[in-house]
């Protein structure tokens, strides 16, 4: 970061180990989260090499299942949960004109945490035995009677991501709710800042119980209660509906920022006001309501009661209403604006069609009978990934992309921008959709090795996956580009930009901003 | 400065209601454990019969029907003992208590306590489906070499709905977990 101006700040390790600045937290979060993508990705290549071809190749079937566990655990609490805590850290203070978040110390301590819960987590890998390998949704009894002594260990990891998620939460409603510059009612928030607020009441609600769940895991296994074992009047199938009552909200916790940084984008490139601002704002908070109410679409075949079963139906496909509502305001937002395509607005346009076809093989899913023959296949595996990936995670690197300007001063290199782009949409589909029709021939999900007729798509998807890992290394290249220098960056960066970061403030933004209040229109 | 102060009030209000929401979600998240087996008790999902004995009134017999029941009986892992039921299926007529053995014989070296787990299908039956008496209601020790029979005494609902013909009862056997966690420890010190 360059910094030329005249404002004190701490230097050397002590900056970054005490720091209570919403900026430099920031950024350590982006970074960890930045770390974690390479060594999950790393893992997802082991998983694809060896999918390469059928049979056994590479790596034997019990790390084959350490690698699909611990994958899936550090992309989704390593990798989108802090990249967004990240973009929190930057982004709510700057554009409601807070001087930093509320509670700073706490801030230092809940990043601090997440070093070593992972690191917790990844030393199973080197412990005697083995690592996690029950799948990133430890069932029991797989994670209780027979899960490895390592167990442990990853249960107390799971609870340092929960306390760190939770005080992180608490900190963002803190801060929106007090710290409001004069004027800023809250319907002129900005999305980004209404969709964080109720992801963190979301974060409130779920990790506690995700806490629960794992101690319970932690006392069946060690001090002789029976919450999951059979034997001693507990029953498995309550495992998963505790855990779903946790992992449905998780999936929304993990796209609802993507939400509010696509809703900041795609107006400033349309260079219109955001479509349908205040059904956003409902939109976000019915989603956030009914992800309560449908965790059982994640057992339709445990043997559920036909009334349990049609409740769940409905009441999943329900969600795709306040889904759709967002994805026609964005289109609507569109239509008709002076469109250009920057690199954060051809992801973003990316992330709003794949994104949908991840809802659409959601809803597929969610019709009961039909998710009999989809269950535990890999057309899950296909559904969210383009959640995830070309949800989740396109948002984040649009966001990137949008920010980093106003983060470092400079723009980033709008060349190669554009390459990363356009190879990862490519790369990304070839990985991806070909698994929606592995899954609908009948490939399991979670297994090292297949039947041959499936051949062909593994493979396919295998390329995808060399490419798509491989890509993200130019984007680590032109962050530190970008870092580094680069063609200086107007206040406003983006002609249309709006909002109090683009408005108010120079770039790069200032170690210290807003220490007056500024004035909101 | 007492700008200051009133906010950092301001945030510690905030922070402590935030606070009580996580220790209260917390608590729900056990809470969720009886919920959820009162909610199968009183529906009678999941094939969970009652834990406790059935006090039955005086006999309400319908003549008119059978109803196949099937015994079934098995072993969980780690558990080295033979169970089987004494008979595999009888005809019962609704409203009227029968009673049947199974056996089981402890092959190890030690004496071992062991839990019966009942489950009842189809899932549908189970409410009407109780047992006045049942060794699944206690823990059963049995010797090293010991065999014992074992009575239950249960009852088919009249109320059982018409296109149901055939209730099969399982019961699993499983190590008490007590007994088992010495068991553990020993083959992890094998390791
Ligand atoms: C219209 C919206 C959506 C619908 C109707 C939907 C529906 C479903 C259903 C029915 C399943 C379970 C399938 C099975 O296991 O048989 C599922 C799995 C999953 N969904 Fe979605 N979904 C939607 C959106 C999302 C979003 C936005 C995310 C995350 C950002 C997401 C992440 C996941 C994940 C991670 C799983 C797999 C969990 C596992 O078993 O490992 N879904 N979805
Ligand atoms: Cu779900």
């Amino acid at each position: 970061m360059s910094d030329d101006h005249h404002d004190h700040k701490p230097t050397g390790l002590g900056r970054w180990l005490f720091s209570t600045n919403h900026k430099d937290i920031g950024t350590m979060y982006l970074w960890f989260s930045f770390i974690m993508l390479f060594i999950g990705g790393g893992m997802a290549m082991i998983i694809r090499a060896e999918l390469y071809q059928p049979g056994m190749q590479l790596v034997d079937p019990d790390f084959f299942n350490q690698m699909t566990t611990l994958h899936g655990l550090i992309m989704v609490f390593g990798v989108i949960m802090p990249a967004f805590v990240g973009f929190a850290n930057w982004l709510v203070p700057m554009m409601i004109g807070a001087p930093d978040m509320a509670l700073p110390r706490m801030n230092n301590m809940s990043f601090w945490i997440l070093p070593f819960a992972f690191g917790t987590l990844l030393s199973t890998l080197f412990m005697e035995g083995s690592a996690p390998n029950f799948g990133w949704t430890f069932y029991a009894p797989l994670s209780t009677t027979y899960g490895p002594a390592s167990t442990d260990y990853f249960i107390f990891g799971v609870h340092l991501m929960g306390i760190s998620s939770i005080m992180g939460s608490i900190n963002v409603i803190v801060t929106i709710l007090n710290m409001r510059a004069p004027g800023m009612t809250l319907m002129k928030m900005p999305i980004f800042v209404w969709t964080w607020l109720i992801t963190a009441f979301l974060l409130i609600a779920v990790m506690p119980v995700l806490a629960g769940v794992v101690t319970m895991m932690l006392t069946d296994r060690n001090f002789g209660t029976s919450f999951f074992e059979a034997a001693g009047g507990g029953d498995p199938v309550m495992f998963q509906h505790v855990f779903w009552f946790f992992g449905h909200p998780e999936v929304y916790i993990m796209i609802l920022p993507s939400f509010g940084i696509i809703s900041q984008i795609i107006p400033t490139f349309a260079r219109k006001k955001l479509f349908g601002y205040s059904s956003m704002v409902y939109a976000t908070a019915s989603i956030a309501i009914l992800s309560f109410i449908v965790w059982a679409h994640h057992m339709y075949t445990v043997g559920m009661p036909l009334a349990g079963e049609l409740f769940f139906m409905l009441a999943t496909m329900l969600i795709a209403v306040p889904t759709g509502v967002k994805v026609f305001n964005w289109t609507a937002t569109m239509w008709k604006g002076s469109l250009t395509f920057e690199t954060p607005m051809l992801f973003s346009v990316a992330f709003i069609i794949l994104f949908t076809i991840g809802g659409f093989s959601g809803l597929m899913m969610s019709i009961t009978p039909v998710d009999f023959q989809y269950h535990d296949t890999y057309f899950i595996v296909a559904h969210f990934h383009y959640v995830l990936v070309t949800g989740a995670l396109f948002a984040i690197f649009a966001g990137a992309y949008y920010w980093l300007p106003k983060w470092t001063g400079n723009m980033y290199d709008e060349t190669l921008g554009k390459v990363h782009f356009w190879i990862s949409l490519v790369s990304v589909n070839v990985l991806f959709f070909p698994m929606h029709f592995l899954g609908l021939a009948g490939m399991p999900r979670r297994i090292p090795d297949y039947a041959l007729q499936f051949t062909d798509f593994n493979q396919m998807a295998s390329i995808g996956a060399f490419v798509f890992g491989g890509i993200q290394l130019l984007f680590l290249y032109i962050v530190i580009k970008c870092i580094r220098g680069g063609e200086k960056a107007t206040d406003q960066v983006w002609e249309g930009a709006e909002g109090l970061e683009f408005e108010q403030l120079p770039s790069p933004a200032p170690f210290h901003s807003f220490t007056q209040a500024p004035e909101v229109k | 400065m007492t700008d200051q102060n009133q906010q950092k009030n301001e945030n510690s209000k905030v922070v402590k209601k935030l606070l009580l929401a996580t220790v209260f979600m917390f608590g729900f998240g056990y809470a969720l454990v009886p919920l959820y087996n009162i909610f199968c008790d009183i529906t009678g999902l999941n094939g969970k019969t009652s834990d406790q004995a059935a006090v039955v009134k005086a006999a309400d017999i319908d003549n008119n029907r059978w109803v196949t029941v099937e015994f079934i009986g098995n072993l969980n892992d780690n558990m080295p003992w033979k169970f089987r039921p004494a008979i595999s299926k009888m005809k019962v007529r609704p409203g009227e208590p029968s009673r049947i053995n199974y056996v089981a014989k402890n092959v190890s070296s030690s004496s071992i306590t062991g839990n019966a787990v009942p489950s009842v299908s189809p899932g549908q039956a189970a409410k009407y489906f109780t047992k006045t008496e049942c060794f699944c209601f206690t823990q059963q020790e049995l010797k090293s070499g010991e065999e014992k029979e074992m009575p239950v005494v249960f009852i088919v609902d009249k109320n059982l709905p018409k296109r149901i013909n055939t209730v099969t009862l399982s019961y699993t056997f499983f190590n008490s977990p007590v007994a088992k966690k010495e068991k553990s420890s020993v083959s992890m010190a094998k390791k």
